[in-house]
Order: C-alpha cells, then structure tokens, then sequence
C-alpha cells in the first residue's frame, strides 16, 4: 500500500514554506515538504544581504533572518521536511518518488502537489561564449555559496557579465571581501537587476556598469587569465573593432535565471514559453488537476516577498482541493500585448476566483509614460499610469471579482501597455 | 633503478587501449601521461562515434583499424561496462548529381569488408529520420554504426589495463627518449626511465617524440573541431547518426544524439599551430550551427547546453602510422589517429600488443581479468535495485548533482577507485556529475568538499584539470 | 546651488530623485512618499548604509555566520566595518540577533548575527 500524504510540496525554500504554512493554516493537516539541501530555505541562506521582508513584515530583513521567520514558523505549526532529500519523479496521478539515503527511493502519493522548485542560473554553455574553458567561471550563484556558505574566496579581479541582481550582489560582496571588480558587463541597453542594486552594489564603490556589451572571447588555459568585452549593436551582435582585454582571474555570469522544471514536465505540466514556468490559473492550479506551482518555479521573481504571498496562496488552494475542491470548468485566457510579455496567472476562473487576484508580469522592454490597461472582450476595465516599467522590475495589476461580475460573460482579458 | 618492457606514452584512447591489450602478456608496462588524468587530449573532446566503415580508403590502416575496432566495440562495451549504442548512421546527398557520391561511399565500405550497407531515397530517409530536411534527396545508412561516450571507452580501457597490472604515471611529460644498449632511456618530468620498448600514442605530440628518436620526420597539424551540446531533452531529435556527403564546398559537419542521450552538432575543421588551443570562436559555432541546419532544419540551439572544441592529430597522408619506427628498433608508433581513431582504438591496441608481444617474445598471462564494472548508475537502477543499493551504502541515496542524477556514492567511487579521478573534470567524466543543463552550477561546491576531503588536500588545492586550474583563491593570510 | 539626480532605494520602486542643494536648504522633489524625502537629503548630507557580510565560526556546523550591522552605518565606515568583519571569530553556537561585535569601528553600531549556527 502506497503511503499517502495530503499535501507534498516539492522544494523547502522560500515557496515550499510559506505555501507549508498557509496550507496547514487553511486546514491541511497532512503536508510533507522535500528540501534537497541539508537545511531548510533555500537560495535565501546564501543572500546574506538585507532587502528582504518590507512587504512582509514592513522590515528590511537578510535572506537568513527572512528564511528564519518562515522556518520558525513551519517548526511551530509541525509541519515535516525530509532534508537532503530529492524528488525523482511526479507522475500525473500526483505520485511522487524521492530519495534519500534513509530511505532509498520510495514513491508516495499525494493529494495535491505543489511545485516549489526555484529556479537555476544561465550557465555558460547556454550563453555560447567563445574562447577556452579554464576553472574560474562561475555563475553568480554558485560563487554566492562558495564565499557566503562554503566560506571560500572564488576570485582576485572579477569581471562580471550580466546585471541580474544576483551579479549586482556579487559585485559589492566580492569588493567588500577585498577583490577589485573591474566592469559590468550587459549585452542589453538596460540593466536586468532592480534600480537599487545598481545604486548600492555599483554606484557606492565605482564600479562600471557597460550596458550593450558582452563577453567575446575568455582567456586563459587553466585558469581565467581575462576576457574580451564588445560592444553590441541594436542586433545584440559584437561590433568589430570595439574589442577591450580586461584582465581578471574570474568571470561571474549573472545572465537570467530558469525555471526548474524537469519535474514539472515529468508530471505532464503544460509550461508557458514565455515564463518557462508552468500556466496556472488564478488558484495557481497547473494543467494537471491538484498540481499546484509558486515562486521562482513559476516565474522568477524580484521580490521574495511576493514569493512568499503567491505560494501562501498556492498553500490555501491545495488546502481547499484536498478537501474535496475540484478544478473548476470554466476559465477565461489572459492575453497580453503592447510590451507586457505574459501574465501570472494565465487564466481566471470568475466562479471561484477571490475577490481580488493580482497579476504580476514583465515588460519586454523600458516603457515610459505609459498606461497599463485591462479590456475585458475589448472593453476598458482597468488602467494604471506608469511613469517607467522595466524589464527588471516586476509589475502588478489586480483584478477584482466586482470586474467580473459587472461582465459576466466575458470570454476574454487583454493586458497591454498602451499610450 | 625499475626497468619496464614497454613505456606507453600517452593515456588517450589509444594508448589506453594499447596498454590494457599490453596487459594480457607477462609484460612490465608503464602509461606516461602529461596531464593529471586519462582521457584528457583528443580523446576527451570528438564526435563518440562507432563509424561504419566506409569513409576510410580501402586498403588503408585506417579501414583496416575502423572496421575491427568497430566490431570489438559492439563486445566490449559488455565486457568492460562502457556506454555504448548502436543508433546507426546515415550519410545525406542534397542533390541528385550527390548520389553517385553515395554510391561510391558504398562500394568502398563493401571493399573494406562492411555488408549492411544501403541506399535510400530522400522520402525512406526522412521515414526513418522524420526531421531531416526536405531538400535531401538520398542517403546512405549503416545500420551498424553506433555511438560510445568516449570517456568512459577510454576509462574503462585503462582502469581494465591497471587491474591487470600496468602502472600509469600522470604529470609526466616525456622531455627527451635516448637509446640505450638495449633500449631507450625516457627523461620525463618526474625523474628518468628505462624500458625495452617504447611506444608512441602521443597524439598531438606522436610527432614530437617520434622525432626524438626517428629520423624518419613526419608532421603532426592540430585539426580543430568546434561543437555544440544539446539538452538530453532534445536528444531524440534525430536517432541515426547524421552525416553529410563531403563535397566540393566541404566535409559537412553532423548531427547526433550522444551515447548519453544529448544532442550533438558538429565539428568544423581548422589547420592551426598550437597544439593546445582548445578555443571555440563565435565564428567557428555559428558555421557548424548553420552548417548543421542543412541536414535537420529545426536543431533547437535555444537548448544548448555548451560548446566546446578539440583537436585532431592530422598528418598529410591521411593514415594512421602503426608499428616500429623503421629506422629505430623497438620504438612503436601508434601515431596520427584522428578519425575515425576512437572507434579503431581496440584495434589498434590489439595489433600494437601482438606486434610489440611479438618482437619481445612475450606470454600470455593466465590470469588476465578480462572484464570490468563501471561505477553503478544507481538513478537507472530498478527501485528495488536501487533501494538495495542505498541500504547497503547510504551514500548512493544522496543526489549531489541534480541535472544528471548522480549520487554522492557515484562520486566517491569515482575518486576512489582504480585510476580515480584527480580533478573536477575527472569526476564529470567518470560519473557526470556536472555534465547537465546547469553545468556543474549547483553541484559545484559539493564536488569540490567531497574531492578535497577523499584526496587529503586542501579545497583551494582542488583543480578543474591540470595543476593550475584551481577553483578557489587562497586567502591571504 | 547643487542639483544631484539620484534614484530613490528605500523601496522597490526605485523613484528618480532631484536633489536640490542650496546652502543650507535641502529640497527634494519626484519623491512619491515620505520616505524618499528622508532618503535625498540624507543621501547628501549623511549618506548610510547597511553592512552585510559573514564572521567564522570556529565549531559550527556551518563554517560562516551572516552578520549586518544592526543599524545604517555612515557610508565612509563601510571598509572600516568590514575590516572589524573580517578580523573577527566567533564560537559556536550563535543566534540571530546575538551581537557578534559592538560598537563596530566606533561608529556606535553593533555587527549581530543574522544566522543560527548550531554547534558541530
């Protein structure tokens, strides 16, 4: 016989807890949490710098006091993890195996299942550098654990590639630490970290941040021994001639992050192509009834603080499915244009949405002055001026279910940035 | 003062092969390898693939080698656990006028011994290969062409060969060979040998140390291939090998899944002068990857994973050099091996053994250990076997790198066992651990403790590969 | 008089600041709340920060603790501080909060732990 669980959440950092926490708050009394690592958390044990919680707990907090406040928490309310402990597989049927070496490899079944993978960084490969392969290029996070958990030092002269915030981060981090970081490099016309970042890890110490430019050649048999940096035109190719040699004994890649979604797919979750996340409704419900996705595995986020509020969510909906909730029928699609790339939640059920869902998503590009608008069936429901939206800078749009009510068959929701 | 029988130079695919069929003779056999590990020169970075038999000119060494080497593959991969496929091959024409071309590879590959041979028109090929391109127009498939994973070929030769008795030496570069009385004397970087026999599987180098005892010269050009690697999730994009025709405009690069299940596309070929230039150039990437597109129109680059570069042993005659230096007795080149050089490697290992065997009038041993195991994939075990497993040694139920399942008990074994690794990519290669779509980005750290602690060094001591490609700064102090 | 640009970080929302400077009088303008007041003209007249970093700890079952400075330092103190983070250990166990060093680099702010380690 199949050991059952109500709740298996699928990652033990910042999602997984607070989704953890709300399910068990709505009433879930059976939750399992699987956290791969040796400590519960997640990604915020190594972002030992501060930001964290002002939405939260109108405190600025670091990664660790963030993370502490939730696992705290989950300890009181009961809630089991199993550490170093690996899901394998999530069948459509919500079956999930994992491993650990207790245990072996031991498949459970669950009643709903929520995805709180996180995501991975843009390793190298995938960024098609050109030139050898020494040790000395890391991606920004992984340079992250090895000084801020690991206590080691990973590089003297830093050139850093990408102004994700993780790259930003590193940046003052590794000045701080004593190491001379040279540039920033950025293939985009505009930075991919948040504003504050830029002021507070460049800024403050003068460090260059070169937006169109990027990496062309790295040096260095062994070990990094520098990089060439061009200049990129508006096709994002080099321009010949702009060739600059720094040299460094490291490179930092700080250029995106992606969703980790092998188990989703295992499960059969339809992934958006544009988020690489799973498509979930307004209950953060996937394509596959009782499988449920919040956080980073859904669309990397800024803000852990609106992490945390969208797994609770997913949290309090599963609660509501296993105790005998269904998937409901009807959904209506959101779809995007003018600059907005896509919506999370991609779709709304009007019947049994709450009374306000917010959506959050991205622009492709720097937008300014500005509306964001909302036309149900081609109708105006809802706009918001925006002096600046960024592709760095997640936004927000709530919708209410008044809206709804007021077009009851509305078939379709238009989210666009417009004039 | 250790006098051997023979001295390998080279612990690539050939000399490994070489020393482990070295290994059967009551024979004393040392491998002399310039880097800290095997498998780190031409053998790391090629194709891994088991070619059919029909690109080599009949009567060569080389079609001699590929077609045997190719049929003790599809053995050995048993006996000595390695991986190993036999997906087939097929060999596209664009053109009508291109399929005379294909007709030509076929009598060749019939002169050379190989049967199962066929033509198929551009219609049966794109059956069989549904994403090929519309504008193929024939092909010509090999059914029994296959792929291998070159680094655990080339591991398992050389794990099989020390347990049967050879010694390796790692960062010992040969400096100079003299002749002695009655052998050579090697100056090598940790200190001078003497042995009967010598034999060259230096690779990029095999003109180097023939010169040092050979007057008979040749020239040894780095032939550099550019690659691109695909996510596994792609990997079944094409199943058959994907060759193209060589024709006036080029050699045509190919498309294949690997012997691990990615997605390979490559290599373009540049005449260089360094022998250790790896590099990959934004250029060279780009015209394979266009180049590739030709065949299978719909390779999706957005899944790329890495890119990386090798370096064949090109020497002007086309042919592998095989057997004692004319003009330097008991000195045995196994040298210009590039393709199709790993799919000939036991090939040349056997004839080079039973050549050198029989200049020194040597015995079989009787208690050769014929076969090998691989450190166990537990993630492809049953459940059951897998469970059994990590109940017996904990450590296979700790997944230390996530992309490609490989456990912390994997790890251990690939450090602790015969010939263990030494290095980051030592690891990669023996269990890949790091070799999956995060590249090594979250299993890093983990690497790095388990590999200073097993080793008895400092994590700041713990290199990529060679000494000098250290991860981590020391502190000052 | 002084005009400097500067980009508001008390919250996300990253509002260009105009910081206008003359003699005494400091003005700011494109704020849209209090706090971006407050931010302009401390960034000019006493610019601060928050120090985040780690200490070693010897006996832990981690081998750092994550510390920050309990409270905004003056900007110029940073490598200061930093100097006092880095010369300093500490022994296992430590809370959250545990004040790891005061008074750090005179600058009357405590450096406190932001991590428990246990002991090993």
């Amino acid at each position: 016989m199949m050991e059952y669980h109500d709740i298996i959440i699928i990652g033990g950092g910042p999602a997984g807890l607070a989704a953890a926490i709300s399910a068990r708050e709505a009433g879930a009394e059976d939750i399992l949490i699987l956290e791969r690592d040796e400590r519960p958390g997640g990604i915020l044990n190594q972002c030992i710098h501060n930001g964290f919680g002002l939405h939260t707990f109108k405190e600025e907090l670091t990664g660790p006091e963030y993370a502490e406040r939730f696992i705290t928490r989950a300890k009181e309310l009961n809630i089991p993890i199993k550490l170093k402990t690996i899901a394998a597989d999530i069948s459509p049927e919500r079956e999930v195996t994992y491993v650990n070496s207790e245990e072996g490899a031991v498949t459970v079944k669950a009643g709903a299942v929520i995805l709180a993978m996180g995501c991975r960084e843009r390793p190298r490969g995938a960024l098609g550098l050109p030139g050898f392969r020494p040790a000395g290029v890391f991606t920004a996070g992984t340079a992250q654990r090895l000084m801020n958990i690991e206590g080691f030092a990973v590089g003297k002269e830093v050139v850093i590639l990408g102004s994700g915030d993780i790259g930003l981060i590193m940046a003052r981090r590794m000045t701080l630490e004593g190491a001379k970081v040279k540039v920033v490099a950025e293939l985009m016309p505009y930075s991919g970290g948040l504003k504050r970042n830029i002021v507070q890890c460049l800024e403050d110490y003068g460090i260059p941040l070169k937006l169109s430019h990027t990496v062309t050649c790295i040096h260095g048999k062994e070990r990094v021994t520098g990089v060439t940096i061009s200049e990129v035109g508006a096709d994002r190719r080099p321009i010949p001639g702009t060739e600059e040699y720094y040299s460094c004994d490291t490179l930092l890649l700080s250029c995106g992050l992606l969703p980790e979604n092998e188990l989703s797919k295992s499960a059969g979750v339809v992934l958006s192509r544009v988020t690489g996340g799973p498509e979930v409704t307004d209950s953060l419900e996937t394509t596959v009834p009782g499988v449920f996705a919040a956080g980073n595995v859904l669309h990397v986020h800024d803000l852990v603080d609106f992490v945390s509020e969208e797994a609770a969510r997913a949290g309090r909906k599963a609660a509501e499915y296993v105790k005998g909730g269904s998937t409901p029928e009807k959904f209506v699609e959101i779809k995007t244009a003018g600059g907005v790339r896509y919506t999370v939640p991609q779709r709304i059920s009007p019947d049994t949405m709450d009374d306000k869902i917010t959506l959050r998503f991205r622009v492709g590009d720097i937008l300014k002055n500005k509306t964001l608008a909302v036309y149900f069936d081609g109708e105006p429901v809802r706009r918001v001026k925006k002096r600046i939206m960024a592709p760095g800078e997640m936004e927000e749009l709530v919708l209410t279910k008044a809206s709804f009510a007021e077009h009851p068959d509305v078939k379709e929701i238009l989210v666009c940035a417009e004039d | 003062m250790t006098q051997y029988d023979v001295v390998v130079i080279g612990a690539g695919v050939t000399g490994s092969a070489i020393a482990r069929e070295l290994a059967r003779y009551k024979l004393k056999t040392l491998v002399l390898e310039k880097e800290e590990d095997v498998c780190s020169g031409t053998s790391k970075a090629n194709s891994g693939i088991v070619h059919g038999g029909f690109d080599a000119k009949e009567g060569t060494m080389m079609a001699r080698m590929n077609v045997r080497g190719a049929e003790l593959i599809r053995k050995l991969h048993k006996t000595l656990d390695f991986t190993y496929r036999e997906n087939g091959s097929m060999v596209l024409a664009f053109s009508e006028a291109d399929l005379p071309g294909l007709e030509e590879l076929k009598r060749r590959g019939e002169a050379n011994g190989v049967t199962d041979l066929s033509i198929l028109t551009g219609d049966e090929a794109r059956k069989l290969e549904p994403a090929l391109s519309d504008e193929v127009a024939g092909a010509l498939l090999s059914p029994s062409a296959g792929i291998v994973c070159p680094f655990s070929m080339t591991i398992a030769f050389a794990e099989n060969a020390a347990d049967n008795g050879v010694e390796f030496s790692f960062l010992n570069a040969v400096k100079n060979i003299e002749k002695t009385g009655d052998g050579y004397k090697i100056e090598a970087e940790k200190g001078d040998i003497y042995t009967k026999t010598v034999v060259n599987a230096a690779g990029l180098y095999s003109d180097k140390i023939n010169d040092m005892v050979s007057s008979r010269h040749f020239t040894i050009v780095p032939r550099r291939g550019e690659y691109v690697l695909m996510d596994r999730e792609v990997g079944d994009l094409v199943s058959h090998t994907i060759f193209q025709l060589p024709t006036r405009l080029g050699k045509g690069v190919l498309v294949t899944p690997t012997a691990h299940g990615n997605l390979l596309v490559g290599p373009n070929a540049q005449d260089i002068d360094d022998k250790e230039n790896t590099e990959t150039t934004a250029e060279g990437i780009e015209d394979i990857k266009r180049r590739a597109l030709l065949s299978v129109p719909t390779v999706p680059y957005n899944k790329t994973i890495t890119g990386f570069a090798g370096l064949r042993a090109h020497e002007e005659h086309h042919d592998f050099i095989l057997g004692e230096a004319e003009d330097a007795e008991l000195f045995f080149n196994a040298a210009a091996i590039e393709s199709p050089g790993l799919t000939s490697a036991p090939a040349i290992g056997e004839y080079m053994a039973g050549i050198i065997a029989g200049r020194l009038g040597a015995e079989k041993k009787e208690s050769f250990i014929e076969t090998r195991k691989g450190v166990p994939q537990v993630a492809k075990l049953s459940p059951k076997e897998r469970a059994e497993l990590i109940a017996k040694r904990p450590e296979y139920g700790t997944i230390v790198c996530r992309c490609e399942s490989v456990s912390e008990g994997e790890i251990l074994d690939a450090i602790n066992r015969t010939l263990g690794a030494k290095s980051l990519d030592g690891i990669k290669r023996r269990v890949r651990q790091g070799m999956g779509r995060c590249q090594a980005g979250f299993c890093t750290p983990r690497a790095v403790e388990l590999l200073a602690r097993e080793l008895g060094i400092a994590p700041e001591e713990v290199t990529k590969n060679r000494p000098g490609s250290e991860l981590l700064i020391k502190e000052a102090e | 008089m002084e005009i400097r640009e500067l980009t508001c970080i008390r919250c996300p929302m990253g509002c260009q600041l105009t910081v206008t400077i003359d003699g005494e009088n400091v003005s700011v303008s494109g704020n849209t709340c209090p706090r971006g007041e407050d931010y302009g003209k401390n960034e000019v007249i006493n610019p601060i920060r928050t120090v985040t970093s780690s200490i070693r700890v010897e006996g832990g079952s981690l081998k750092l603790v994550s510390v920050k400075t309990k409270g905004d330092i003056p900007k110029g103190k940073i490598f200061e501080v930093m100097e006092a983070i880095r010369s300093a250990t500490v022994t296992a166990p430590v809370h959250t909060g545990d004040v790891l060093i005061s008074n750090a680099a005179g600058t009357g702010i405590d450096v406190v732990a932001t991590k428990t380690v246990e002991k090993r």
